[in-house]
């Protein structure tokens, strides 16, 4: 294998805010093909891995988690305003991640339930995507990503050209590696027909049903979903819970899921 | 050409002879909920006394008493996953010292394949997949590669499943062509035809028994129960005309409110054979890996041409599908695309019956 230092490598930083680290992991799991990547871009910024300059101008940013304070807020401007292309990665980063669930709660009286003494915490009132702040290049949704869309994505931007969005849905990906349906066979309450794909159909194949943690697929159906797991006898308010869990704050599961948890169309 | 009877007791011969011939033997088994194809070695490997309830949305295996191995209408595969691959690598590229590139294309590994429990929707199904992949054109290799060494068994559906419909497209219960060996089965066993030269040289081996008169009649009263018991049906052979003339009908709004646009009804259609080109460059940059992939029209990149998507909504996905299976195939192939095999009823998550929906937009403009 080939880890010859590339002169004029472009210049990567692996930025966090508000999320479980998760994502970065994507990087370094990567094996040995971590220091080929590490030939072909030079990780500048990178916490997890010992890097820390997080102001330096960068080609590439990755940018890992939600904007939850107001620390966030002008931070991202400033990851922003220092780098030519930025990937936000993650389910927190494109959506809000979980913490989005208080977008749609009283998110101070949780803090107030939860900590002894909620006056050091100090958060917005809601957690959001990335692409609310800043202009974003690209969208690579999961929860967690994983290491094969990060490689695409980075050998995509060395040669130069757009990477392709994956936004089929996951049934696609299902019948490609003849799963057989588990909402057809079993009457499972999965969440593939609305969801992307990126994951390999990975629930599925382990016969279980998807829980959307790859986000809103293009073209999602939704409402069409949600009657049909009222068929499967699943009450109107869990069903409004199954959208609004990982990627609660992507607008099209917001929507569908607020529908059904408050019951009001 | 009838050929003879094979006693219920001795059918691992006829497994035993195509082991001897070169052959791995696929065939039906319950896996995961639902009968796939398999590969057997044992005559007890296969679903014994398996019944299949197929409803729209909806499928469910129950174990009976029943002797039968092929007491089932079908399951999600048809032969389709077997020769035209679901995801394969067509060729790999590598980049030269010289900035040229070198090309390998990697086919499928040679191997002889015999498949257990071919329905006659499948047959038709593969009829006209052979029409696409092995056409005018030129033949496809990596399809033709995996269908030259296959070895067809057919067995006659005599439990069609609800949302069967084959009786009205012409293409069953009883499989007529396309097969080396056909089966009828029957409680004490098998009725043998063979279809082709090769089929006709297994059955010799078999020293198959006299088909007795009994069996005979029996064989003949199951297809006329199997032909009767179907209650679906499309509203005819050739809806080109039709179809085209009702571009506009408001069906097809209604339809894309129901439909999930997710593509399981293409990826289990025996006939479909639409499919994406994935590129998969090594991080080096150095070399980079060409396969297909099944797509479906129902996705935004089937329809995508440069700085446009052509259909971006569900309504015309929808329309495109049953205009090309039920109306332009008719051009294109000489019949319609539809075999009647249910599959894309029983495996819509939200079970969309493509029979309903041709009905309403061909016959149904009173109704609106």
């Amino acid at each position: 294998m080939s880890t010859v230092v590339a002169k004029d490598r472009p210049r990567a930083a692996v930025h966090k805010f508000a999320s479980c680290d998760g994502c970065q992991l994507a990087f370094l799991n990567l094996g040995e093909d971590l220091l080929l990547l590490s030939s072909l871009v030079e990780f500048v910024h990178f916490a997890e891995a010992g890097l820390v300059n997080p102001e330096a101008p960068v080609d590439i940013a990755f940018v890992e988690g939600s904007i939850g304070t107001i620390r966030d807020v002008e931070r991202i401007q400033r990851v922003r305003a220092r780098s030519r292309y930025l990937v936000a990665i993650g389910a927190c980063a494109t959506a809000g991640g979980l913490q989005a669930l208080r977008n749609l709660a009283d998110g101070q009286a949780w803090i107030a339930d939860v900590y002894a003494s909620p006056g050091y915490v100090e958060s917005l009132e809601t957690s959001t995507a990335v692409a609310q702040h800043v202009k974003v290049d690209l969208e690579l949704w999961g929860c967690p990503v994983n290491s094969r869309q990060l490689i695409a994505a980075v050998r995509a931007l060395l040669f130069g050209v757009v990477p392709l969005e994956e936004h089929d849905k996951v049934c696609m990906e299902c019948k490609r590696a003849q799963v057989v349906c588990v909402m057809v066979a079993q009457g499972l309450p999965c969440m593939g027909p609305v969801t992307r794909t990126g994951c390999g159909a990975l629930c599925p194949s382990f016969g279980r049903d998807c829980y959307a943690c790859y986000g809103p697929a293009e073209n999602p159906n939704t409402e069409a979903l949600g009657r049909r797991l009222e068929g499967l006898g699943i009450a109107p308010a869990a069903i409004g819970r199954r959208f609004l869990a990982i990627n609660n704050g992507a607008p099209p599961f917001t929507e569908a899921g607020l529908r059904r948890v408050h019951g009001h169309d | 050409m009838e050929t003879g009877f094979l006693p219920r007791g001795r059918f691992q011969e006829l497994l035993a002879v195509l082991h001897r011939s070169g052959y791995r033997c696929l065939g039906p088994q319950v896996r995961d909920g639902a009968i796939v194809y398999a590969a057997i070695s044992v005559a007890e490997d296969l679903p014994r006394g398996a019944r299949d309830h197929q409803a729209a949305g909806h499928y469910r295996i129950e174990q009976t008493a029943s002797p039968r191995y092929f007491g089932w209408a079908n399951g999600p595969q048809a032969l389709k996953p077997l020769v035209f691959a679901p995801q394969e690598v067509l060729w790999r590229a590598r980049r030269q010292a010289d900035g040229g590139l070198e090309l390998h294309q990697e086919m499928p590994p040679a191997e002889r394949l015999a498949v257990i429990g071919v329905r006659a929707c499948d047959l038709a199904a593969l009829a006209l997949q052979d029409r696409h992949f092995l056409g005018a054109a030129g033949d496809d290799p990596h399809y033709a590669a995996r269908r030259a060494e296959l070895f067809l068994v057919a067995v006659h559906c005599s439990d069609p499943s609800d949302v069967c419909f084959c009786v009205s497209t012409g293409d069953g219960p009883q499989a007529s062509s396309g097969f080396d060996l056909a089966l009828c089965e029957l409680d004490s066993g098998f009725i043998v035809e063979s279809g082709s030269d090769r089929g006709a040289v297994v059955a010799a081996e078999l020293k198959l028994e006299a088909v007795g008169a009994d069996a005979r009649a029996a064989a003949a009263r199951q297809a006329d129960a199997a032909r009767t018991r179907q209650h679906r049906s499309l509203p005819g052979r050739d809806l080109r005309a039709v179809l085209f003339a009702n571009l506009e009908h408001p069906r097809w709004g209604e339809v894309a409110g129901r439909c999930l646009a997710c593509g399981n009804c293409t990826s289990v259609c025996p006939t479909c054979f639409c499919h994406a080109s994935v590129e998969t460059p090594a991080l080096d940059g150095g070399a980079s890996v060409h396969a297909r992939a099944w797509d479906s029209c129902f996705s935004q990149g089937h329809s995508y041409i440069h700085g446009l998507t052509v259909r971006s909504d569900t309504r015309t996905r929808y329309r495109q599908w049953l205009t090309h299976k039920l109306g332009s195939w008719h051009g294109q192939f000489g019949r319609s695309g539809c075999v009647g095999c249910g599959r894309c009823i029983s495996w819509c998550p939200v079970g969309i019956d493509i029979t309903e929906e041709a009905a309403a937009v061909c016959t149904g403009a009173a109704d609106e």
